[in-house]
């Protein structure tokens, strides 16, 4: 506790006095730029300003967010360090591991863990397990995805199957919730989807989740980490990072939680993600 | 049951402007939406073929990449957004270069990877329409037995035909317009019959009406001919008017004709009686001469017992009463007498004072002779005579009786009226006959010697008679001047 109000102190310096020298060290052109991918609904433009007003304010600095259309594009803008900051999945963040720290992991249910949701049409009664959906079309999310591609291939991979002989047909929709779309309009019979985008989706947008049904889930996996370039100041870090962690602390933190259907943020360690790490491992052979 | 042509044209004509106007309205209809059929059909190709073009050209990288799921949301996007109404394509798929299901808008029914030729009977077809030519452009297809139009787009990139974009379109895309199309039509036709059913209907009266006129007045037409009042014709110079006219003109020919064959055996009617009487005198006469001969001699030399000097007077009048009566009936212009002068005229007035007094009528006299006229006074004086004492009889008290007397070059003319009741029609075709007249007054030979008389003279006597007018007779005598 006394070391957040210590925290809070030192943001309200770099707010008042700090700020512009931070930005001229560490910061791309004084512009926190920050990575977002379809871990999340990202398709709500007028959320993301609100947010993104909401972070400039809290931190002192000027935000600005990015979206990709893959996970590869934003972790190689991380790499290129044209982003100082990133939302990407555990798997991204587990292969680059060496290069991020960890900076925030949201709390789902009350916990930073989330699942894979195997989903099948809602009017398909045939399908209770994987096995079932052998010789049928599939829909992953992103290739760099853990719930969406990493864990049904890994399930796959435990029973010795590579998807692409076993689905007739599989694509990538490069975002969950289109996963959801592309089975309940019937394109796919099948699809992978983070099961916290599956339950937001169900709160906001039921019709489209009701014609899915969720066939199986996964065990709990590390949620989808805040990270940021290893690089970038430590201050600047802190500052960011604390903002992320008191965000249930005031009333516009918490309706942006509230949208975002999380219960706020923990720091979180970088063993939370160690079995993801190894189911890539495992898979991809690296 | 009224068959249609035994309407009135009154119905007839409206009846025919109504079909008329309905059958213009079907026509222009049908052209319309014959028009508007092709030019829609026109439309829906070429929005079809620019779409298609956009869409096949946009399809390329996913399909260079095998993103399925990009390129269903490309073809998903016109299908979702376009509203029914706008000619918007029902259905797409694409293919793959086998032709093989790649993505469509309605995934359920076209499963991926499927070949096109299981889909269906149409899809069959379609794919039978690949497999005949290269596709190298657009080519919109018309499937009889399919329910939509189909148009097949290639997809190529850099000449390598990488699959086929399938759009479908509902046949019946069309028929909301036609509906609205025929509604339209429908309810400005209404406007149209409900503007000139009331003009076609005054036109049908306009037209119907002189054409019942005349033919009222042709069926009057039967054992008499109506009266020109009676028949009430249009007049113009169209057709109808001309009939009208024409009608008018047989009716008085036929009305003169009628009148003249009256005449004609009114007056040989007369002639037979005349002959009748003229022979029954004749043979009277004679033997009532020796009659009366035989009754004189027998006065002068005979000795007559008291008795039959009683009775022979007796005898003799009633012999002369025979002998008068005769002689009334055998008129006989034989008495030779002086030309009639504006004195005999004179003398008929004074004769006719007491008369005037005792009926209480008022005489008025028009004309007189300026010179004697060739002829004979004594049979003018009793024509007139008997004619102007029937008028002081028939007249009523306080009334008019006229006198006109007209000289002209070739004949006089005299016109004797009284305003008294009409004489009765059936009296009046026998009123020259003898005894027709008979009242308590006169034997009612006054007329038929008059008629005699004019007949002798070659002149003609006409009598005209009716409520109102009162009763006119008009005598004509043949009178020209001796060349001297």
């Amino acid at each position: 506790m006394e070391r957040r109000v210590f925290l809070k102190g030192l943001g309200a310096a770099a707010l008042g006095v700090a700020a512009p020298a931070l930005g001229s060290v560490n910061v791309l052109g004084n512009v926190l730029r920050i990575g977002l991918t379809p871990v999340f609904l990202d398709d709500q433009a007028a959320f993301l300003n609100r947010w993104r007003d909401y972070l400039a304010f809290k931190t002192g600095l000027q935000v600005s967010f990015v979206q990709r259309s893959s996970y590869r594009e934003i972790s190689e803008q991380v790499n290129a360090k044209s982003l100082d900051m990133a939302w990407m999945c555990g798997y991204p963040y587990v292969m680059d591991r060496d290069r991020l720290k960890l900076m925030a992991v949201p709390l789902h249910l009350g916990k930073p863990e989330y699942r894979s949701y195997l989903i099948a049409r809602h009017d398909e009664g045939e399908i209770h397990g994987m096995n079932d959906l052998a010789g049928r079309v599939f829909a992953f999310s992103d290739p760099n995805s853990f719930s969406g591609s990493l864990y049904p291939r890994f399930l796959l991979h435990r029973e010795g199957r590579n998807y692409e002989q076993f689905f007739r047909r599989s694509f990538y929709t490069w975002s969950h919730r289109k996963v959801v779309e592309a089975v309940a309009v019937g394109l796919a019979d099948g699809g992978a989807v983070a099961g916290y985008v599956w339950e937001t989706l169900a709160r906001i947008r039921p019709e489209i989740t009701a014609r899915t049904r969720v066939v199986s889930t996964s065990p709990v996996y590390g949620f989808p980490p805040f990270v940021a370039r290893k690089d970038v100041d430590s201050a600047v870090f802190t500052i960011v990072q604390n903002v992320f962690l008191d965000m249930r602390g005031d009333p516009e933190g918490e309706r942006l939680l509230e949208t975002l259907n999380l219960d706020g943020f923990v720091a979180g360690t970088p063993d939370m993600f160690d079995e993801i790490r190894e189911m890539a491992r495992l898979v991809d052979q690296r | 049951m009224m068959r249609f042509r035994d309407l009135s044209f009154r119905y007839k004509i409206p009846l025919r402007a109504t079909l008329l106007v309905l059958v213009t309205a079907v026509m222009l209809t049908a052209a319309n939406v014959t028009r508007e059929y092709d030019q829609l059909r026109t439309d829906l190709f070429e929005n079809a073929e620019s779409l298609g073009q956009v869409l096949a050209m946009t399809l390329i990288t996913p399909m260079l990449h095998d993103d399925l799921w990009r390129a269903y949301e490309i073809i998903s996007m016109p299908v979702q957004t376009e509203s029914p109404a706008s000619l918007g394509a029902e259905t797409m798929l694409v293919l793959d270069s086998r032709k093989r299901v790649y993505t469509s808008t309605r995934p359920r029914e076209h499963p991926i990877q499927m070949d096109l030729a299981q889909l269906g009977a149409t899809y069959a077809r379609l794919a039978q329409e690949l497999d005949a030519a290269k596709l190298v452009s657009s080519r919109a297809i018309e499937l009889p037995e399919a329910r939509e139009f189909h148009l097949l787009m290639p997809i190529v990139f850099d000449g390598v035909p990488l699959g086929t974009l399938v759009m479908e379109y509902p046949k019946s895309i069309f028929q909301p317009r036609f509906v609205s199309i025929v509604n339209r039509a429908a309810l400005i036709t209404l406007l149209v019959l409900a503007i000139l059913l009331p003009i076609s209907w005054y036109w049908g009266r306009r037209m119907a009406d002189p054409l019942i006129q005349l033919a009222d007045c042709m069926s009057r037409v039967g054992d008499n001919i109506p009266a020109e009042a009676e028949c009430r014709l249009y007049e113009s110079r169209d057709e109808i008017g001309r009939a009208g006219t024409q009608l008018k003109l047989m009716l008085g020919a036929l009305r003169e004709k009628e009148a003249l064959e009256q005449q004609i055996i009114a007056s040989e009617r007369l002639a037979a009686i005349g002959r009748i009487t003229a022979g029954i005198a004749h043979e009277i006469n004679n033997p009532l001469g020796g009659m009366l001969n035989a009754i004189s001699t027998f006065k002068r030399h005979g000795q007559p017992e008291h008795m039959t000097t009683k009775t022979l007077p007796l005898l003799e009048r009633g012999l002369m009463q025979i002998k008068e009566t005769v002689a009334a009936l055998l008129v006989e212009a034989r008495l030779q007498s002086h030309p009639l002068t504006a004195h005999d005229l004179d003398d008929i007035q004074t004769l006719l004072q007491p008369h005037i007094v005792k009926q209480r009528v008022h005489l008025v006299w028009r004309g007189t002779l300026t010179e004697p006229a060739p002829l004979p006074s004594t049979q003018v004086r009793q024509i007139l005579l008997n004619l102007l004492l029937n008028a002081v009889q028939a007249a009523e008290a306080g009334s008019e009786i006229l006198c006109d007397i007209r000289r002209e070059a070739t004949f006089l003319q005299l016109r004797v009226s009284n305003q008294g009741q009409p004489i009765a029609r059936d009296r009046l075709a026998h009123l020259f006959e003898p005894f027709v007249g008979a009242t308590a007054e006169g034997h009612g030979l006054g007329l038929w010697v008059t008629y005699q008389l004019v007949q002798q003279m070659g002149g003609s006597i006409d009598v005209e008679s009716s409520e109102g007018v009162g009763t006119v007779f008009s005598v004509v005598l043949p009178a020209t001047e001796p060349v001297s």
